[in-house]
């Protein structure tokens, strides 16, 4: 275990690199005058050209030149700076503001999926075929065929203008009552999955046949279930939140976006349209950081789960 | 000797103490989408305390689902038990409510199954699966729980046992977890062990070894065991009785040296003509032509007759009862004394 936790920590360095480096080069190698996308529609001094030139290291060209400020930015990103935004912001500070909201976000998103998706997929597992198990069908298929871009709209029109029983936009430091329909809006396509690979792991772990020997050895059915089979059942779906969580971490980019929710999904929308590339850049390198971590996370506990499961 | 004696006769007189287990005319059916597949259709056996029977047949024959019924695990639906008695120690099973047939399970009647690997909880160490039992059923402490898992664990053979306690199932070798099974259902020491095909997944010399294990422990506890097999070399050592099923019925019961001696059943009979033979080397296999019958559309009369070298009109037209032979024996063929007295094939 050990020896594959320092090889996938290995394999996270060069993921790293290779993903801010293609970020990197999205966002800045296709550039045709930095210092006047900066600046905008107003004019620039020699003076101030010269000054941005030195800060920016603009003054080596070609690909030596980008890839001389690409180890600039990211020797900064080590030390842990995160370099500033067009605006003047530091994108660190941006970050330390917007990451308790998409994180409360994406905790209510997950405990809907957690609390409604996997109870109703065990149910519907237990109860295959039954007036429930057809209903959860139709309904997750219904959630699952909506985009957000229009279920969102949809929710925050009837439950937050028209029926008002939420607030329908969120502002500047949102509470929790105020982030609940947008994370009830999130969570529903991770409540759908969740309940459609609970309902399908249930259904059949019910029919292994070390269910047959629990059942043998004379087992209360209750048992059998709530031990045996959830155990089992539950290996893959735990797999899948786990992904689902780093996911949700990262921003939810409709979301955050229709409910006015100032998240990373927001900030980063707002640095691609107004062409921010430091912002998109320093967001983007610190959502790789915290996908690899999750998926990490989730490898390590399903080696924990699933005892035939060793990474030697 | 009369021909076409009426009914199906029990093998066997009643001993004082009574059968520990007698199934009467049991029925069932599969409702399934495409129809109703009859799965056992009338089979009576019994079995007195410390007797090993045999049940031999092909796969599909009903020799597990027998077995599934009288333990109460068949899954209902889309099984349906149609008819029929399970007499456990006088009781009727069928009757009981669920959880009073719980309560037979592991205590009275325990299971062991063929395959091991998938028969065990992957995600559980042996130790917790042999322990949970004891602690569920007879309400042990853990640290008691695990002291009688080692004990049990020891009596199967487990080599270093203490120390294996912790580990799961895919860490053991195909033998040993078929012990790690053996433990487990003996834990509640059980009057009968029903064994479905404890050896078929391993591999000939762990086998023998499985099966003197089961016999040995047979003896020592003074179990009574059902062996469902297919494989005739595997019951010879084994079992006082042999009942060979046939679509869902018994075709032949009889004690082990007389089946083996002169079997008064075609199907029987062609069963032990197509195992190897060393004193045959060279020559052709013997087979059963034709395959076993769709229990959807099972064919009139006798089952058996369009594989079977002995049939005549009336095999098609009249189903066999079991005519009873003597000594015991029954075989359900209407011509069971001809096939039994004739040794040319």
């Amino acid at each position: 275990m050990f020896r594959f936790i320092v090889r996938r920590l290995l394999q996270m360095v060069v993921a790293f690199f290779g993903t801010t480096l293609i970020v990197y080069a999205l966002m800045f190698a296709g550039q045709g005058d930095p210092i006047q996308a900066l600046a905008g529609e107003r004019p620039v001094t020699a003076a101030q050209r010269a000054y941005l030139t030195e800060k920016y290291h603009l003054d080596a060209t070609g690909i030596g030149g980008f890839f001389y400020r690409y180890f600039d930015y990211i020797s900064n990103l080590l030390r842990g700076n995160l370099g500033e935004s067009l605006t003047g912001r530091s994108i660190g500070d941006i970050l330390a503001d917007a990451w308790p909201v998409t994180i409360k976000l994406a905790l209510i998103a997950i405990a809907v999926a957690v609390i409604f998706g996997v109870t109703a997929g065990v149910l519907a597992g237990i109860r295959r075929a039954s007036i429930f198990d057809n209903a959860t069908l139709l309904l997750t298929l219904l959630v699952l065929g909506i985009p957000t871009i229009v279920l969102a709209p949809l929710a925050q029109y009837f439950l937050g203008v028209k029926w008002q029983l939420f607030p329908p936009t969120s502002g500047a430091n949102p509470d929790f009552y105020a982030l609940l329909l947008p994370g009830i809006v999130l969570g529903s396509l991770s409540l759908a999955t969740a309940l459609r690979l609970t309902r399908t792991s249930v259904a059949e772990n019910l029919r292994a046949d070390y269910v047959r020997t629990a059942r043998s050895k004379g087992l209360p059915r209750r048992r059998v279930i709530s031990v045996h089979v959830l155990r089992n059942s539950l290996i893959p779906v735990i797999t899948f939140l786990g992904v689902e969580v780093g996911n949700l971490m990262s921003g939810a980019i409709i979301t955050e976006g229709v409910f006015n929710i100032p998240g990373v999904g927001f900030n980063l929308f707002r640095g691609i349209r107004t062409e921010d590339g430091p912002l998109v850049v320093g967001i983007v390198s610190v959502l790789v950081v915290v996908y690899l971590v999750s998926n990490l996370v989730v490898d390590i506990l399903y080696a924990v789960l699933d005892p035939r499961i060793r990474y030697e | 000797m009369s021909q076409h004696a009426v009914r199906p006769t029990p093998a066997s007189p009643t001993p004082p103490g009574g059968h520990l287990l007698e199934v009467r005319d049991l029925h069932v059916e599969f409702r399934t989408g495409e129809g109703v597949a009859k799965v056992i259709n009338g089979v009576s056996y019994h079995l007195d305390p410390g007797e090993t029977l045999a049940v031999l047949g092909e796969s599909g024959s009903g020799k597990s689902v027998t077995a599934q019924a009288i333990m109460g695990i068949l899954d209902t639906p889309p099984a349906h038990i149609s008819s029929g008695q399970i007499l456990y120690q006088g009781r009727d099973l069928l009757g009981l409510s669920e959880e009073q047939r719980r309560q037979v399970r592991g205590k009275e009647i325990a299971m062991i199954f063929q395959d091991a690997l998938s028969a065990l909880n992957p995600v559980f160490p042996v130790g917790w699966q042999i322990g949970e039992t004891l602690r569920q059923r007879l309400g042990m402490s853990r640290a008691d729980a695990r002291r009688r898992a080692v004990e049990l664990m020891d009596l199967v053979q487990i080599p270093g046992a203490a120390k294996r306690l912790g580990d799961y199932p895919h860490q053991f070798s195909g033998g040993m977890r078929q012990r790690v099974m053996i433990a487990m259902a003996l834990a509640m020491e059980p009057k009968l062990l029903i064994a479905d095909e404890p050896t078929t997944a391993l591999d000939v010399t762990v086998q023998a070894q499985i099966m003197d294990l089961l016999a040995d422990l047979r003896r020592d506890l003074d179990m009574a065991m059902i062996l469902i097999t297919h494989d005739l070399g595997v019951v010879a050592d084994v079992a006082d009785r042999i009942a060979v099923m046939y679509a869902g019925r018994i075709v032949e019961h009889a004690d082990v040296r007389s089946l083996y001696r002169a079997p008064a059943h075609p199907y029987t009979k062609g069963l032990l003509a197509s195992i190897p033979r060393l004193d045959q080397r060279g020559g052709k296999l013997s087979t059963i032509q034709g395959l076993p019958p769709n229990l959807m559309r099972i064919p009139s009369g006798c089952p058996f007759h369009p594989r079977c070298p002995y049939a005549q009109q009336v095999c098609v037209d009249v189903v066999p009862h079991d005519l009873v032979l003597g000594d015991g024996r029954t075989s359900a063929c209407h011509f069971a004394q001809e096939v039994r007295d004739d040794r040319a094939s």
